[in-house]
């Protein structure tokens, strides 16, 4: 096979190691350790005190088990909660700062933070490890109001809306990892619209997990002030290592009164090798609340990476008229397990939620929708329309599907479709007489499958995603 | 063009072609004619590459190469074409979507630039018209949800858009009324050409009142047991299989 080498040489791309000194902070878990990121990060008291009252809520708590995947314990204490790449200054002060090493990772994931030679439209905050090394396109945000910062930044500069909106999505006592990751994250993304304004570009935050034996916990808050409309982005990628890696983040979006949000996430962490050894254990909360009447929040994801993809993207719609959206697309190839779906609140009348879940499952991958859509006794004329769609291929693989629905109020309208089908020997040979090779007809019928969700992605994200889900799937025919 | 010798193949270890011969020049339509279970479907299979079935004697050639060494999509790639007996549906991938596909991997290995999207259509728009299909199956999902008939007419409008250079038609007859039997012989008809080789496996004759072979075989327990023009195709109407069958064969 002449294109064989290729295919070997495309299987994870983004799996190289970026030589920079790193400062970490000793591994294990204790006061002592918040304490010691909180100062590295010169936090005002208000953020030190909330970071401990995480810790102790998280000391009272235990691990899930209720998820359809499995994993050997994490050890907690064995585990480094902080490390940011070494600077001879004490922070870059512009993108012009930044480690030339760091800039060259980010320009061969293809996301160059030279503003110069990215794309129009599009606005970055790279995270690297634990901390975001830059934000491009500052001044022609700022000019539209519009604050998009790092997370740190944003607790220096802007602490009356940490203040205001930290945790008010997903509090502390949410649940195991977000406790957890509240005790001790470490940076992330913020970002504040105005009343008003409609951004006047894409916001995208891109993720990069470099150090072994870290823990990566970033938060990202966004703000949509009344009347508003933002489009967010969000892509990661880590080194090929044997060992697992702890990736557990939270999102909290917020939109007040006819706002609009739409978060989309192609998630590509390393998945681990074909026998299932290494990868990204990707724990992560998502929420938003419609807390302002016809408000929309969306979200839009593509799970391709991590050995274990566990996280609900969810919307409260607590306005009345408010509109939550959850497009997912979730692939498991290899040993690969994902158990991931939405949950959509109504609380306020007229309230509208959309669901559309295909799982695709390949090797031994293991693929479970769970979600729960819950009408609330005062959400007149609620209305859900769900739909999870499975596509198997292989006879070794597996998915799962686990609605639940909880209607209190008898004006709602809720509807359920569910599918699944398997490619089958008969579609590989007919596409075969056709020309078509088994790689080829997979990904085209697997594309086919994912339209509905790709026709939500931003144009050159949906173009990545098919991508993505090619690269993702070699090897899982003949 | 085409070169078969000694043929024996089967599935799983049901032995079911037993020493088959075909020689197929370019321009020349063959019928293959045969009572169910003598063997006409494993022959397109086959000779399409079906993974399942497998070839355990014999050769065949084609355009001087060996065919049998071939993949699947390496014998489409290099001309062959075969119209199913029940096309596959394919949920979610249009028709256009996956016929350009189809074209530009046989353009790949021909080493020619791949056509786009706008370009495609055009050809694909003319296409249509030649097998009387409606340009809405473009963006339909391939075969999902087509009447037998469409299914039929699809095969067809594919073989236009690839213009194989030998083309096995297997029962494109078998479930057609008589009026979409017409409009798939017509477009068959259309692309009769000096260059382009046809075999038209069929159990009945009246598929070959519209398609008219140069020659037609009779295939009987794996083997051609008789050889002859187009009126034996109509002998064969007349008096059914059994009178050729050797004494002592098994029914």
């Amino acid at each position: 096979m002449s294109d064989a080498k290729e295919l070997i040489n495309r299987e994870y791309k983004y799996g190289f190691v970026t030589d920079v000194e790193s400062d970490a902070i000793p591994r294990g878990l204790n006061e002592e350790t918040i304490r010691l990121i909180s100062a590295r990060k010169k936090e005002p008291a208000f953020m030190l005190e909330w970071r401990l009252s995480a810790y102790r809520t998280w000391l009272r708590m235990k691990e899930p088990a209720w998820q359809n995947v499995q994993y050997p314990p994490i050890n907690y204490q064995d585990m480094i909660y902080y490390s940011a790449p070494k600077n001879k200054k004490d922070a870059p002060k512009s993108l012009e700062e930044v480690d030339k090493e760091i800039l060259d990772t980010y320009a061969k994931l293809g996301i160059p933070l030279d503003e110069q030679k990215r794309l129009a439209g599009v606005a970055v905050d790279a995270v690297f490890d634990s901390v975001s090394v830059g934000t491009t396109f500052k001044d022609t945000l700022k000019k539209a109001g519009v604050i998009f910062c790092s997370f740190s930044e944003a607790v220096q500069e802007h602490p009356d809306l940490i203040q205001k909106y930290l945790g008010s999505v997903v509090p502390v006592s949410d649940n195991f990892f977000a406790a957890l990751n509240a005790a001790v994250f470490s940076d992330g993304s913020f970002c504040y619209i105005p009343k008003g304004v409609r951004c006047p570009m894409e916001l995208s935050t891109y993720f990069r997990i470099n150090a072994a034996d870290t823990g990566q916990f970033e938060r990202t808050l966004l703000v949509a002030d009344e009347d508003s409309t933002v489009s967010y982005l969000e892509g990661c990628t880590a080194p090929i290592r044997d060992k697992n890696q702890l990736h557990a983040a939270v999102v909290e979006l917020v939109a007040l009164k006819g706002a609009k949000i739409k978060y989309s996430t192609v998630q590509n962490w390393y998945a681990g090798d074909k026998q299932g050894k290494g990868g990204i254990y990707n724990f992560v909360t998502k929420r938003g609340k419609c807390a302002g009447a016809k408000s929309k929040i969306s979200w839009t994801q593509v799970e391709t990476g991590s050995a274990i993809t566990w996280k609900y993207p969810s919307v409260i719609l607590q306005g009345d008229d408010t509109i939550g959206e959850f497009y997912s697309v979730a692939l498991t190839h290899n040993y690969q397990q994902a158990d991931t779906g939405t949950k959509m609140i109504h609380i306020g009348k007229n309230t509208r939620s959309t669901i559309i879940s295909k799982g695709i499952s390949a090797g031994r991958g293991k693929n479970t929708y769970r979600g729960l859509v819950k009408v609330l006794k005062n959400a007149e004329k609620a209305q859900n329309y769900t739909q999870c769609d499975s596509l198997l291929i292989g006879d070794q693989c597996a998915a799962n599907t686990f609605p639940t629905l909880e209607v209190e109020n008898n004006t709602a309208r809720v509807e359920h479709e569910a599918s699944t089908s398997k490619i089958s020997e008969d579609q590989l040979f007919y596409c075969a007489s056709r020309g078509i090779s088994g790689e080829n007809a997979v990904s085209m019928i697997v594309n086919g499958f994912c339209k509905e969700v790709f026709n939500h992605l931003p144009m050159e994200f949906a173009v990545e995603a098919s991508k993505l889900l090619s690269v993702s799937l070699e090897g899982s025919v003949g | 063009m085409l070169e078969i010798k000694n043929l024996h193949a089967g599935i799983e270890d049901k032995k079911i072609l037993k020493g088959f011969n075909l020689t197929v020049k370019a321009g020349e339509i063959h019928a293959i004619m045969g009572p169910n279970g003598s063997g006409k479907s494993t022959l397109s299979r086959v000779l399409a590459g079906h993974p399942a079935y497998q070839v355990t004697a014999g050769e065949v050639s084609y355009q001087g190469k060996d065919l049998l060494e071939m993949s699947a999509e390496t014998r489409a790639q290099e001309g062959v074409f075969m119209a199913f007996q029940y096309p596959t549906e394919i949920p979610g991938v249009s028709n256009a979507y996956f016929l350009r596909a189809a074209v530009n991997a046989v353009r790949a290995r021909r080493g020619e630039p791949e056509m786009d999207a706008v370009e495609f259509l055009d050809v694909l728009k003319r296409k249509m018209k030649l097998v009387e299909m409606d340009p809405a199956f473009a963006s339909r999902p391939v075969n999902a949800g087509f009447s037998g008939g469409e299914k039929k007419r699809n095969e067809i409008l594919q073989m236009a858009v690839l213009e194989p250079k030998l083309a096995i038609l297997d029962e494109t007859d078998s479930g057609l009324d008589i009026d979409a039997l017409r409009v798939v012989a017509h477009g068959v008809n259309q692309l009769r050409s000096p260059e382009r080789a046809m075999i038209v496996v069929t159990h009945y004759q009246r598929l070959l009142d519209y398609i008219v072979p140069d020659y037609v075989h009779v295939l009987l327990d794996g083997k051609i047991v008789k050889s002859g023009g187009k009126e034996l195709a109509l002998e064969l109407e007349a008096k059914g299989y059994d009178w050729i069958r050797p004494v002592g064969s098994k029914v």
